[in-house]
């Protein structure tokens, strides 16, 4: 038999460089694109891993799921251990120590490890241009400590440290703009993904890796247990987030943005926002709000990639 | 399963690799996560069409192709989400409560 | 044969890592370190040193990548001081427990507040307990001489930790000194290459960092203590060999006229020369005193402590920095520990001075000495004593 799945003219390898047996939740989003992810990265990688969901769920002591080479140290300096694997990797080919063929260095954190406690060093590691991947899986909280908000909860949610309640709606801030963030450090390929969108995320992980430089690319990890939706509709609630235009799927590629999946009419927001518990105290007013801000923040994206389309 | 591993409980410092780094890939797939579930998928093959959307879904990665290019998911690790069926286009796939 | 050259200290330290051909430099600036990352800099940037030097944007991460180019099986070297030893604090932990073999130069300075950049080793109390191999040298051939060692001690296949070489801040890495820097011939014999057993590497999958529940943990730290330990062995196996190749010699605790004397006077780091001359003063001047200086820091070396103060009836240990609120002396209160089982042992006296860089001069010394003697006989209310402070 092939090691491979045929889908269409696509190859998808068989391998699961994630072994089943992890911990992850039942439905869990983030570990079905960390699987994804893996497999468009094959075996010449490195992963240098974040403090966070996936890292727990698969290295307990004293086992591990992981079938490539895999670091986890701490919480906010995935970029900065990969700078340093990737540094080791030149000069020891250099020196003749190893081959000099490319190795993927790859970093893996969460929303928290990345754009809180992790931004400085994804900030350096963006900034000093090593060729390396970074990865950032957004389940827009600290999910693995148990629903904590981060700077990437988006506006209305509940989460522990941020819940809905007689004085507050939840998270009062809007989600941090990470992309935007890599985009503005100038690095030669940014894109967004979302496991919803198997193939596409699967063919923007190996172009990240493929380019020469810094890459990043923020992928939304759907959470059945902090979102408080139902396991099985895991998937169907990520097509909804692009579908809206909550997470728009685009690539930014020396500056230049493309849309990767066109939504000629966004659905609503509400559609997204009612499936989950995280928006269930959400007022039809604030509801609006996100909605009006959703229009906004997309015809911004739309204006982006027709000026780059123009330029080009 | 392939190499039995010693029990978390049984393992000595002396057994440990230098910094505990563990040297065996994937040894943590002897974890049955099958243990979790409350429900099953059931695959009807008349409906299905083997077109693999199921295998590629799973959060697991235990959806396994067969000589006969069916997938079936492995019971070993299915945590019972219900992803696959949800995302069937041949409604192929039904849940059903596991039994007790 | 090596020559003796004029150099600052901290250039000095990147002269032997381009002898040693060290990988990855990771670097961030911080006084009174700087010139050592600026030279190395230098180095790299004139083709003297093929190196990756990754001009990090913070100690945490200078660390870090550290981490990740050890890790691949490449020699990592970074220098740090102060605030920055203090911001990578959660790092060091990662690296001795991850064993990997970094070597890194700390600068001792103070920790803020008030901010100051000179030298004391607060810094260094504040890492006692990171699980790396630690020396303190006292001027800048020990200093150059225990970077080559620390390469040679934390890369051997028994050892695989990571090491600390403290030099004073200012006092040491701003001083131009004379110092024989060895010849490449003479490094290559003296450090064979590094060959880290288990690197990442995708023809081998392996997992670094997997977490530890309560019923593994204490296995992985019961296995890192006694690695660290078995690590003096090698300490002392390497200094024999140096010794043998370079004529240098050097021992877990040094002794200046120390034979037989009735007084003991403990120092570390720098101000243990002005130490000497302040001993050879009170011996003319008919003292029964002599020093002991403490170079390995960790592994701790107890029987070599015990034996050096075994005749002794009194014994001063000067700390040049302080455990606010507890037993003052951070190394006092070590060789206490060291010598409380002790059937004979010496009164131990804590003495703490020289904070933030302030000198002690020979007449300092003579003070310290005296009231030592004095507190013995005497006794005192407190449990430690700050000298030189302006009342």
């Amino acid at each position: 038999m092939a090691d491979y799945i045929k889908f269409g003219k696509r190859q998808v390898t068989k391998e699961e460089y994630l072994a089943p047996g992890h911990r992850a939740c039942i439905g869990c989003g983030e570990a079905l694109a960390v699987r994804l992810a893996c497999k468009a990265l094959g075996r010449n990688v490195i992963i240098s891993n974040a403090t966070g969901c996936i890292e727990i769920i698969s290295s307990q002591l004293p086992w591990t799921s992981w079938r490539v080479p895999w670091i986890h140290t701490l919480f906010e300096n995935a970029a900065a251990v990969a700078s340093g694997i990737e540094a080791g990797l030149k000069v020891m080919g250099r020196k003749g120590r190893r081959s000099s063929d490319k190795v993927n260095v790859v970093a893996i954190a969460g929303d928290g490890g990345t754009s809180d406690i992790g931004l400085q060093a994804l900030s350096g590691a963006l900034e000093r241009g090593h060729d390396m991947l970074y990865l950032c899986f957004d389940n827009e909280a600290y999910m693995n400590t148990g629903i904590q908000r981060s700077s990437a909860t988006p506006f209305g949610a509940s989460t522990t440290t941020a819940p809905a309640g007689k004085m507050s709606i939840g998270q009062v801030t809007w989600k941090k703009d990470l992309p935007s963030i890599a985009v503005a450090h100038n690095i030669p390929y940014v894109a967004t993904a979302c496991p919803s969108y198997p193939f596409d995320l699967m063919d923007k992980v190996a172009k990240g890796a493929a380019v020469d430089g810094p890459a990043y690319i923020h992928i939304f990890s759907m959470c059945p247990t902090g979102w408080r939706c139902a396991p099985e509709l895991a998937i169907e609630i990520g097509r909804l987030a692009v579908q809206t235009g909550i997470f728009p799927l685009y690539e930014v590629e020396d500056g230049k943005y493309k849309l990767s999946v066109k939504v000629p009419k966004l659905k609503p927001v509400v559609d997204y926002l009612k499936r989950q518990g995280r928006f269930g105290h959400l007022s039809e007013d604030t509801i609006q709000e996100i909605q009006d801000r959703v229009h906004k923040d997309h015809a911004k994206l739309v204006d982006k990639v027709a000026s780059s389309a123009a330029v080009a | 399963m392939g190499k039995i591993f010693k029990s978390e409980t049984e393992v000595t410092w002396k057994d440990l690799d230098i910094g505990a780094i563990v040297t065996e890939p994937g040894s943590a797939s002897q974890y049955q996560t099958g243990g979790w579930r409350s429900q099953r998928p059931i695959v009807d093959t008349n409906l299905c069409n083997k077109c693999g959307l199921c295998y590629i879904y799973c959060p697991e990665g235990c959806i396994e192709q067969g000589e006969d290019e069916y997938f079936q998911p492995n019971m070993y690790y299915c945590k019972g989400c219900g992803i696959c069926a949800t995302e069937c286009p041949k409604k192929a796939i039904t849940i059903v409560e596991e039994e007790a | 044969m090596a020559k003796r050259v004029g150099i600052e200290v901290s250039v000095a330290i990147g002269e032997v890592c381009k002898l040693i051909n060290v990988d990855v430099v990771a670097a961030y600036p911080i006084t009174p370190q700087t010139h050592i990352v600026e030279h190395l800099a230098e180095l790299v940037a004139d083709g003297e040193l093929d190196a990756s030097y990754i001009p990090v944007e913070s100690e945490h991460s200078a660390m870090s990548a550290c981490l990740g180019a050890s890790a691949v099986g490449a020699r990592a070297f970074t220098a740090t001081a102060g605030q920055g030893l203090e911001l990578m604090h959660e790092v060091l932990y990662v690296a001795s427990s991850m064993r990997l073999p970094i070597v890194m130069t700390v600068a001792n300075r103070p920790l803020s507040s008030p901010l100051s950049v000179w030298g004391d080793h607060s810094d260094a109390m504040a890492v006692r307990d990171t699980g790396w191999i630690q020396i303190f040298t006292e001027n800048g051939q020990e200093v150059v001489d225990s970077v080559l060692c620390a390469f040679r001690i934390g890369e051997d296949s028994r050892v695989l930790l990571p090491v600390m070489v403290h030099l004073d801040g200012f006092h040491l890495t701003h001083m131009i000194e004379p110092i024989y820097i060895p010849e490449q011939s003479e490094v290559d014999k003296f450090l064979p290459p590094f060959n880290y057993p288990l690197p990442l590497d995708p023809e081998r999958p392996l997992t670094m960092g997997a977490f530890g529940p309560p019923v593994i943990f204490p296995e992985t730290k019961k296995a890192q203590e006694v690695n660290l330990r078995a690590a003096k062995k090698v300490v002392l196996e390497c200094w024999d060999e140096f010794g043998k190749v370079f004529g240098r010699h050097y021992h877990p605790v040094e002794h200046y006229r120390s034979e037989g004397a009735r007084v003991l006077l403990l120092t570390m780091g720098s101000f243990s020369e002005t130490a000497a001359a302040a001993i050879d003063k009170m011996i003319t001047d008919g003292k029964d005193v002599g020093l002991i200086r403490l170079r390995l820091w960790r592994p701790f070396p107890f029987e070599e402590i015990r034996q050096a103060v075994k005749d002794a009836e009194v014994l001063i240990v000067l700390d040049r920095a302080i455990s606010f609120g507890g037993p003052g002396g951070p190394v006092c209160s070590e060789i206490r520990s060291a010598l409380y089982g002790e059937d004979k042992r010496p009164k131990i006296i804590s003495a703490v001075s020289g904070l933030g860089g302030r000198d002690i001069s020979i007449a300092g010394f003579e003070e310290i000495v005296g009231r030592g003697i004095e507190v013995s006989q005497t006794g005192s209310e407190q449990e430690f004593e700050v000298f030189g402070v302006r009342e």
